[in-house]
């Protein structure tokens, strides 16, 4: 390979400058399984102590399994929504020839761009009425509203780049436009079905904000939330088993990136070609 | 079948882009719609196919009134220019979907794609996708998927526009086997006028929304109704010459003075006309002599097109047989066939 640059000076200096990223990285994964003396920066023994929460919950807290399931369900569930929602409402708003269509567009782009926390209050209250605050089902159903305008709008844009002769064809063929949509429309943007399941579902993961405040209780705690509790708790301080709690909470994360990111980089990958 | 458009309106918004057109093809006919870009050819197909709703008029199948039927239920077979096959389906699945939508068996569907494909010769392609054929293939997928379900009319919308010359040339043909082998009534949109030629029955030219003409390809030709027609058909182009009306002949804007056959009736004297000059019909052989001097030589390979500028700066353009005997500027005199001439007056309507 021939390049107008030596390679080196750039990678070493992308190196140093990355260091205390990687060094961050090592030093959460060593000190899960290392006991450390404070001040020191040198391991002096191997143990699988901090991992123990895995089969003996920690006093005062859930299992952590019980926590990890609600985690995934809520994740699960509210990505669900969003995903057949935003490709239906995702649909309609690119293609049908539906009333105040503008305005639903216009009404889709100003909730995306709200910022949700100021709401928090007024959603408080209105779980409270209806009885689904410190339930799953009540911050699912949260989470998928909110996540909702950004999903419409992504798989608007992409049913946008499908063309409409495929439709015509479709409807030449002798289908009804539902199953022109669901069995002609709906493989064009199946990379953005993935993306967008992918993003609501890591999105989920990693909500705090609305199970902290709408769904607090022990038996509906996600994993955000009892990572908070750890270190919020002043009697009981352990940063090892933070840690390794943390360790356990993005490790689901990373082995969908690794297996899903060919699918992530494709996304620019359907569609026909004239 | 026999397909009536009656008094067919189509307006977007307040323009109306076709007003009351009357058009019938007949039944097993190819009727080529033929003229510019935006003439309302591809709104017309889009009214048949009931993509369109029509603003007002009727539009019959048969004796069948279709104007308010969806486009699901009419029957009808379109090739789109752009094919549309769907990307994400194998060649036989593609094929197998009308059929599948209609909720036929498996096996009669099976045996039906085997039949279409045997038919359009694309027996050994059933498992690839779209993405994977080249655009003549492509086409006769199209094709195979438009025919598969019997329609009463098959509807080509530009269908050899993505193709290159050669395939161009193969899938007139193939197009044109296809409709006669199964009988069907056919309607080929396009602005090429040798398409329209040479693969139809009857050719209705269109132009601003109007039918200008309806007739046979040969009749169109020799027998233009209008100096557009005449100007559309014809490849090389035929030469139109503008001037006015003398006694018993035609003098150009430039001075040249043509005597016209006495079959032709001649508005008075000073009235505007045109003349129209086709390229085979002036040339060493006729009998109005013209002289001028060659500008240009294209070679066809087995002929070539000579343009020949007159004194005027009229030109007129000649394709003859080749000849090794004129060269690029060199001053001749050929002759126009006098009895050939087509005749236009000011508002380009034929005498």
């Amino acid at each position: 390979m021939t390049s107008n640059f030596r390679a080196w000076p750039v990678v070493l200096a992308l190196s140093i400058v990355s260091a205390p990223l990687v060094l961050m990285y090592v030093y959460l994964l060593v000190d899960t399984v290392t006991s450390t003396a404070p001040g020191s920066l040198i391991p002096y023994e191997f143990t699988l102590r901090h991992w123990t929460f895995l089969w003996t919950p920690v006093p005062g807290r859930p299992d952590i399994w019980r926590v990890a399931l609600n985690t995934l369900v809520f994740a699960t569930a509210s990505s669900a929504i969003v995903l057949s929602l935003s490709s239906t409402a995702g649909y309609v708003l690119s293609r049908l020839n539906v009333p105040f269509r503008r305005f639903f567009l216009a009404g889709v782009m100003v909730l995306h761009a709200f910022p949700s926390v100021t709401l928090i209050v007024a959603i408080f209250l209105v779980l409270q009425m209806v009885g689904l605050y410190n339930s799953l089902a009540g911050v699912i159903l949260v989470k998928a509203a909110l996540d909702m305008p950004l999903g419409i709008w992504i798989m608007k844009g992409f049913y946008d780049t499908v063309p409409w002769e495929i439709e015509m064809a479709g409807i030449q063929d002798g289908a009804s436009r539902f199953t022109v949509w669901r069995r002609l429309v709906l493989p064009q943007v199946r990379p953005a079905l993935l993306a967008l399941g992918l993003f609501a579902f890591l999105s989920g993961w990693s909500e705090f904000i609305l199970p902290q405040v709408l769904a607090p209780d022990n038996r509906v705690q996600v994993l955000s939330v009892y990572l908070a509790g750890l270190i919020a708790d002043d009697n009981n301080f352990d940063m090892a088993l933070f840690k390794s709690v943390g360790v356990f909470y993005v490790v689901p994360v990373i082995l969908l990136f690794l297996f899903f990111q060919k699918h992530l980089m494709n996304i620019y990958g359907g569609g026909t070609k004239g | 079948m026999r397909i009536l458009l009656d008094g067919f309106t189509k307006s977007f918004g307040p323009m109306t882009v076709i007003d009351k057109m009357t058009l019938e093809i007949r039944d097993g006919e190819m009727l080529a719609l033929l003229g510019p870009s935006g003439c309302g050819k591809s709104t017309t197909l889009f009214a048949i196919c009931g993509i369109h709703k029509i603003s007002a008029g009727r539009i019959l199948f048969g004796d069948r009134d279709v104007t308010n039927v969806a486009s699901q239920q009419r029957n009808v077979g379109v090739v789109f220019q752009s094919y549309a096959l769907y990307p994400h389906m194998t060649v036989a699945e593609n094929i197998a979907f009308p059929l599948e939508v209609k909720k036929l068996k498996a096996a009669e569907i099976k045996r039906q794609v085997d039949q279409m494909a045997e038919l359009v010769h694309i027996e050994e392609l059933m498992k690839r996708r779209p993405a994977e054929l080249s655009g003549g293939q492509q086409q006769r997928v199209a094709l195979a998927r438009a025919l598969v379900r019997k329609p009463d009319v098959l509807l080509l919308d530009e269908p050899l526009a993505n193709l290159d010359s050669k395939l161009r040339l193969e899938m007139r043909s193939e197009i044109r086997r296809l409709q006669l082998a199964t009988g069907i009534t056919a309607i080929l949109v396009t602005h090429d006028q040798v398409e329209a030629m040479s693969m139809c029955d009857r050719i209705a030219i269109m132009n601003a929304g109007e039918i200008v003409q309806i007739a046979t390809p040969g009749e169109m030709y020799r027998n233009p109704r209008t100096e557009f027609v005449a100007g559309f058909l014809g490849n090389p182009p035929i030469a139109f010459l503008h001037g006015v009306a003398t006694s018993g002949g035609f003098a150009s804007v430039g001075g040249e003075a043509i005597a016209l056959p006495a079959s032709v009736p001649l508005p008075p004297p000073g009235s505007k006309l045109t003349l129209g000059i086709r390229p085979e019909h002036f040339g060493p052989t006729g009998n109005i002599p013209i002289r001028g001097r060659i500008s240009f030589i294209e070679t066809q390979g087995r002929e070539n097109l000579y343009d020949v500028t007159l004194p005027s700066g009229s030109m007129l353009r000649s394709i003859q047989p080749l000849r090794g005997d004129v060269a690029l500027n060199e001053e001749i005199e050929w002759s126009i066939a006098g009895d050939r001439i087509l005749v236009f007056d000011e508002h380009g309507t034929r005498l």
